[in-house]
């Protein structure tokens, strides 16, 4: 009975794996006819270009389908095989097997990392009318040493969301400065020592680089062709130091955000801000839908009264791949995408991004508040207030990657022992330094 | 006997044949990747130059990956944390993996069908979501199993929390392996100790276990190898706490270098080094396997 059972497993085995192989012969041949014959007749025929998109955004297909509808010479497919960095790692995989997309997006901390491998290309040529439509601070993540590497999407400066409805139930007042954001959250913890006005998140780093780049970090600078790092700097360190005290005494939770968690602590009120950029209510409905209509946006608290500054969490831009054919036509698409009125107003309304070009941002559509925030039509508004004064880092390094996963993890590990933020910061830096050296970058 | 030599004669190619498959899966998907693997972790990347390095180009690392490699502190915190699982998923699998089989393979046991799929039930489970589940279990705002008042994230407690899911998962498996081994046992044994006197639990101790030993010994090595491999469980927790680190076990951090880091290099010179001590370790075991029963033969 065993030996028989065994030989009908061996048998079946067999079988599969010489399924496996036909199969990966047939995949093998059907690839290589395809792209024989395929790519360079529609090219030698002058017939449509076909462009392919790599995007996370939700609801992308409806603003490609728009310029589908008015382009019938180049048709633009779209597909989403990941976002974020791991898009980036899939952009960089990509390109190693030269089979990656035209056009892709980029968020603005990965595209010096991109351009350094040769994945993304300078479209300076095809972008001179394109560019005078941004104003310079938004103009300085996309463009390098002259050198236009892609078209800003959307910019998300940081702001305080806030539940509206828990700061009136416990008699708290909008925090303008930390230091009274730091005196609401004692006083939370007196009124309901349940809640928690925020919690401390090591796994993503937006935030806490957002907080840096307010205090006035520069993480990254540059002259000639050298390098600057300065992550464990005065300004950080202040940052740093400043949750640090919160943490250590329970004032905020420590639990990292975007977990099942974090979920449910911002759906029960158990977390009554987030600092978060202003993509947010699109974020908060997926995660806190029985909150809708309970949260406000109001400006991040200055480190002394009446400074408007602020820094930013998140923003992309539309890029164009070295691998791509059609680069003029991909960056025509990048150029329509992100200043075409019609186009913006869509993105607006689909995946309420805060549009990067200038006249995108007195759109009409910008009037209406977000559909998570009914309780807020001056929104926008508030954004737009804001907005001019959120200052990014000179530039990003070439590296990002290393410094976040040193965030994630450095973080991480003084939250569980308890040890200090600032070690957390020079560990940082020193992963950051070393991996820029090895690479062959020249840090002064 | 004539006809036999001519039937083996006319079927000599055949065996080879029916091998060809598993050879050339086996050329293509671990020979190949592998030797590729190999000449990548001797290369390193460069930039071409200026400030945004206008490029990469290889270049010829000779053994300065491996230096680095073994003298990164993070890999060995690493592997000391692969082993402390290793000390709790082991003897934890094996031991429940026998004690539930034994149970089974009791008379008295009631409902043994059912009771046999259910303990194998979540080896059909894939790892990820196995994981996730467990983290539900874990977090202290979704815990039904009283996570708001154990910390299943602590320093210490998140090693077992960790183990917990690999065992859970792995304990189905191996206590198929043994009770079917416990089953072609001939029952004329039993019969002759109990007409000796031996209680139902004498019998288990001095007759049954030794006699598996050797079914035994093989989930042992299982459960070894998979315990050098293990990446699913904690990189599915990671995102939940503070706890788990991107480099908290060996093949985190080659995943983390290789997709977080592009740094495909020093994850092809850790892997390499990863595999040799892998099959170093495999080795030993199995030369101790083939010792032990063979002492149990005589």
């Amino acid at each position: 009975m065993g030996i028989i059972e065994e030989r009908r497993a061996a048998a079946v085995l067999l079988a599969a794996g010489l399924l496996v192989t036909t199969a990966a012969c047939g995949g093998g041949s059907d690839k290589k006819s395809d792209d024989g014959t395929g790519t360079p007749a529609a090219k030698d025929k002058g017939k449509t270009v076909e462009l392919s998109f790599w995007d996370w955004d939700p609801n992308m297909d409806k603003v490609v389908a728009k310029w589908n509808a008015a382009h019938p010479g180049i048709h633009v497919k779209l597909s989403n095989p990941a976002g974020g960095d791991q898009l980036v790692a899939k952009m960089i995989t990509a390109h190693e097997a030269k089979n990656g997309p035209d056009i892709a997006k980029v968020e603005y901390q990965s595209l010096p990392a991109l351009v350094s491998k040769g994945v993304v290309r300078d479209i300076t040529e095809y972008t001179k009318d394109t560019v005078g439509k941004f104003d310079q601070p938004t103009l300085k993540s996309t463009v390098f040493e002259g050198k236009v590497y892609g078209i800003p999407q959307d910019v998300a400066p940081l702001m305080l969301f806030y539940r509206a409805d828990l700061f009136k139930k416990y008699g708290l007042a909008v925090p303008t400065t930390w230091e009274q954001y730091a005196a609401e959250a004692k006083t939370l913890r007196s009124k309901a020592p349940k809640s928690y006005l925020t919690n401390f998140d090591a796994a993503d780093p937006g935030w806490f680089t957002g907080l840096a780049q307010q205090a006035g970090a520069d993480w990254w600078t540059t002259s000639g062709t050298t390098w600057k790092v300065d992550i464990a700097g005065a300004a950080t360190a202040k940052v740093a130091n400043y949750w640090q005290g919160l943490v250590d005494d329970g004032t905020i939770a420590k639990n990292p955000s975007f977990s099942p968690q974090w979920n449910k602590q911002m759906n029960d009120g158990t977390l009554l801000t987030w600092i978060s950029g202003a993509w947010a209510p699109a974020q908060i409905g997926g995660i806190a839908p029985a909150t809708k209509g309970k949260w406000a946006v109001a400006p991040l608290p200055a480190w002394t009264a009446g400074d408007a500054t602020t820094g930013i969490w998140g923003g992309s831009a539309t890029t164009v791949t070295s691998d791509s054919e059609h680069p003029a036509e991909a960056a025509e698409f990048a150029s329509w995408l992100n200043t075409d009125d019609a186009a913006v107003t869509e993105q607006v309304k689909q995946i309420n991004v805060y549009p990067a070009a200038t006249a995108g941002r007195s759109l009409p559509v910008l009037q209406a508040a977000p559909a998570f925030f009914p309780n807020q039509p001056d929104f926008y508004a508030q954004v737009k207030k804001v907005a001019p004064s959120a200052r990014s880092f000179q530039m990003w390094g070439p590296n990002v990657t290393v410094t976040f996963t040193g965030y994630t993890d450095n973080f991480g590990k003084a939250l569980q022992n308890g040890s200090s933020f600032t070690g957390a910061l020079s560990a940082m830096q020193n992963a950051t330094v070393a991996d820029m050296k090895k690479l062959g970058f020249t840090v002064g | 006997m004539a006809r036999r030599r001519t039937a083996a004669r006319g079927t000599g190619g055949f065996p080879y044949l029916l091998v060809l498959p598993a050879v050339l899966l086996f050329a293509a998907f671990v020979v190949a990747p592998g030797v590729y693997a190999l000449l990548l972790s001797f290369q390193r990347r460069k930039v071409n130059g200026g400030l945004l390095g206008g490029g990469t180009h290889t270049v010829w690392a000779g053994l300065a990956n491996y230096r680095d490699v073994l003298g990164d502190s993070d890999l060995w915190s690493g592997v000391g944390r692969m082993l402390v699982l290793g000390a709790i998923t082991v003897p934890g699998t094996v031991f429940f993996a026998l004690l539930f089989a034994v149970l089974l393979d009791m008379e008295r046991t009631r409902l043994k069908r059912v009771t046999r799929l259910t303990i194998f039930l979540p080896y059909a489970v894939p790892g990820v979501i196995a994981s996730l589940m467990w983290g539900f279990l874990y977090l202290p705002a979704t815990s039904p199993i009283g996570g708001d008042r154990v910390d299943f994230f602590g320093s210490t407690a998140v090693f077992f929390s960790v183990a917990n899911v690999a065992v859970w998962g792995a304990v189905g498996f191996n206590m198929i392996v043994i009770y079917t081994a416990l089953r072609a046992l001939p029952a004329e044994l039993y019969e002759s100790a109990r007409l000796d006197g031996a209680t139902e639990w004498q019998i288990v101790l001095r007759i049954k276990v030794p006699l598996v030993m050797p079914a035994v010994v093989m989930c042992c090595l299982f459960t070894v190898l998979a315990a050098l491999q293990v990446f699913n469980e904690p990189n599915t927790l990671k995102p939940l706490s503070n706890a788990v680190t991107s480099t908290w076990v060996p093949l985190m951090k080659i995943y983390d270098d290789a997709f977080g880091n592009s740094d495909i290099h020093t994850a092809a010179a850790t892997s390499v080094v990863l595999t040799v001590a892998a099959l170093a370790v495999s080795f030993v075991t199995a030369r101790v396997i083939q010792s032990r029963v063979q002492q149990e033969a005589k």
